[in-house]
């Protein structure tokens, strides 16, 4: 137990191994330290984004939402209003269709009754012609009393 | 009992011996007694102590290392968080009391920490083996552990000592360190706040220059203590704690554990805390010499 060169050489040696940890051991674990301190902070404020970002997106939506039910309502209102239009517009045009069809219906049953008569009165006038011509059957020469009798058929 | 054929006091002495080695008549050779090493004076080295000391070092920075070199600030493995854990208790000692700068401080708080705790370590393994072991091997004597070693001690805080002034130094400056050696506590009693020569004013500095002296020696006093109160705190209690086991070693072998077991178990606690004020007072002596004015 008595004091010698030991000392020395423990002092050496303290040095070099201070140096050595100062070197290459203390800053590599210190800087995974700090990085692994800096990630953590780093993921906590990226959650609290986040957080944060989910409210705003979820205040959007509602906002959205509303504005699409609105004008869903506006669109419907519209369509009532554009569906009653044209059912009148519909109305209007059906009652013209169905008078122009009428004044047709009407000058063709006209048409009709007035070429009736006109076989009719041929008819008639055959048909007296063809009594004359019983009652007459000697007297009368038909070559004689055509020209007569197509005055007569013209005046029926 | 060590051996049938030793006494006692042969035995503590045989325990208490380092293998003491110097070079002699052209020739390496080991001290076999206590008188034996006391002769070779100054130029002997301990073996033992230094062997040890180099070893659990080189184990302290081989581990340590294996662990920087792959550090990431990913999820950590068993050894590194281990390492992690260590090293964020020493930054955060560091924090609380070193107020200065000095990137050099908390590697070299790391270091000491280990180190001494490590070799401190040494004292929990039973105190026959490894000598028993060396003796085998041809090793007259072998102290396993190193901080029971003076010279250990004094080494590492003649370091922390070369540290404190290198750091006087260079804070304060020449100037600075010696003023605060020669004048610190009384000159902000004796110099006037305005200079001139009013008859008090030339009282005041007469008595500051009669007092450098005074103040010189309690100052040189308070610079010496920290490095020795250092040494030999750690030593004094590695030393005793040595000594008790050694003592508990010469019960019979059946007695041995009740009075060794529950000593280790104290042990472990003093180990840790002589490792850890070891380094709080490095710390603090360190950030003594970094503050300009106090």
């Amino acid at each position: 137990m008595n004091i010698n060169a030991t000392l020395l050489g423990q002092t050496i040696m303290f040095a070099a191994f201070v140096w050595f940890c100062a070197k290459f051991i203390w800053p590599p674990v210190i800087r995974a330290l700090e990085a692994r301190k800096q990630q953590i902070a780093d993921g906590l404020a990226a959650a609290e984004r986040g957080k944060h970002d989910l409210e705003l997106a979820a205040k959007r939506s509602a906002d959205i939402l509303r504005e699409a039910k609105g004008k869903a309502a506006e669109i419907i209102a519209q369509g009532e209003k554009l569906k009653a239009e044209m059912l009148d517009q519909a109305k209007v045009s059906a009652q013209d269709e169905a008078e122009r069809i009428m004044v047709a219906a009407r000058a063709e049953v006209d048409q009709e009754v007035s070429r009736a008569r006109e076989t009719l009165r041929h008819q008639v006038a055959d048909l007296a012609v063809a009594g004359a011509t019983k009652i007459l059957q000697r007297e009368v020469d038909a070559k004689a009393h055509a020209e007569l009798l197509l005055a007569l058929k013209q005046e029926l | 009992m060590a051996s049938e054929n030793l006494t006692s006091t042969e035995y503590i002495k045989h325990h208490l011996q380092n293998l003491t080695c110097t070079i002699q008549d052209g020739g390496f050779h080991c001290a076999h007694s206590a008188e034996e090493a006391k002769e070779m004076g100054f130029w002997a080295l301990n073996i033992d102590t230094l062997g040890m000391s180099l070893l659990l070092g080189l184990f302290f920075l081989f581990l340590f290392r294996s662990v920087a070199k792959k550090a990431t600030s990913g999820v950590p493995n068993g050894t590194q968080n281990f390492v992690e854990a260590i090293i964020s208790f020493i930054d955060n000692s560091v924090r609380g009391s070193f107020t200065g700068r000095n990137p050099m401080v908390a590697p070299l708080a790391l270091t000491v920490f280990i180190w001494v705790f490590l070799m401190n370590l040494m004292d929990l393994v039973p105190i026959d083996y490894i000598p028993y072991t060396m003796q085998l091997l041809g090793l007259s004597h072998f102290k396993l552990v190193p901080t029971t070693d003076p010279n250990a001690t004094i080494g590492m805080a003649l370091g922390v000592f070369l540290l404190i002034l290198f750091y006087s130094f260079k804070v304060k400056g020449i100037g600075g360190f010696i003023g605060e050696l020669t004048l610190h506590p009384f000159a902000s009693f004796c110099l006037p706040v305005k200079f001139s020569l009013k008859p008090g004013n030339l009282l005041r500095i007469v008595a500051l220059i009669v007092l450098i002296p005074v103040n010189f020696v309690l100052e040189v006093v308070n610079l010496l203590a920290k490095p020795i109160s250092l040494a030999l705190r750690l030593f004094g209690n590695m030393y005793a704690g040595e000594m008790i086991f050694i003592l508990i070693a010469l019960l019979p072998f059946y007695m041995q554990w009740t009075l060794s077991l529950p000593w280790a178990i104290f042990h472990i606690l003093i180990i840790t805390l002589q490792a850890f004020i070891f380094m709080t007072l490095t710390i603090v002596y360190l950030d003594m010499a970094h503050q300009k004015e106090h």
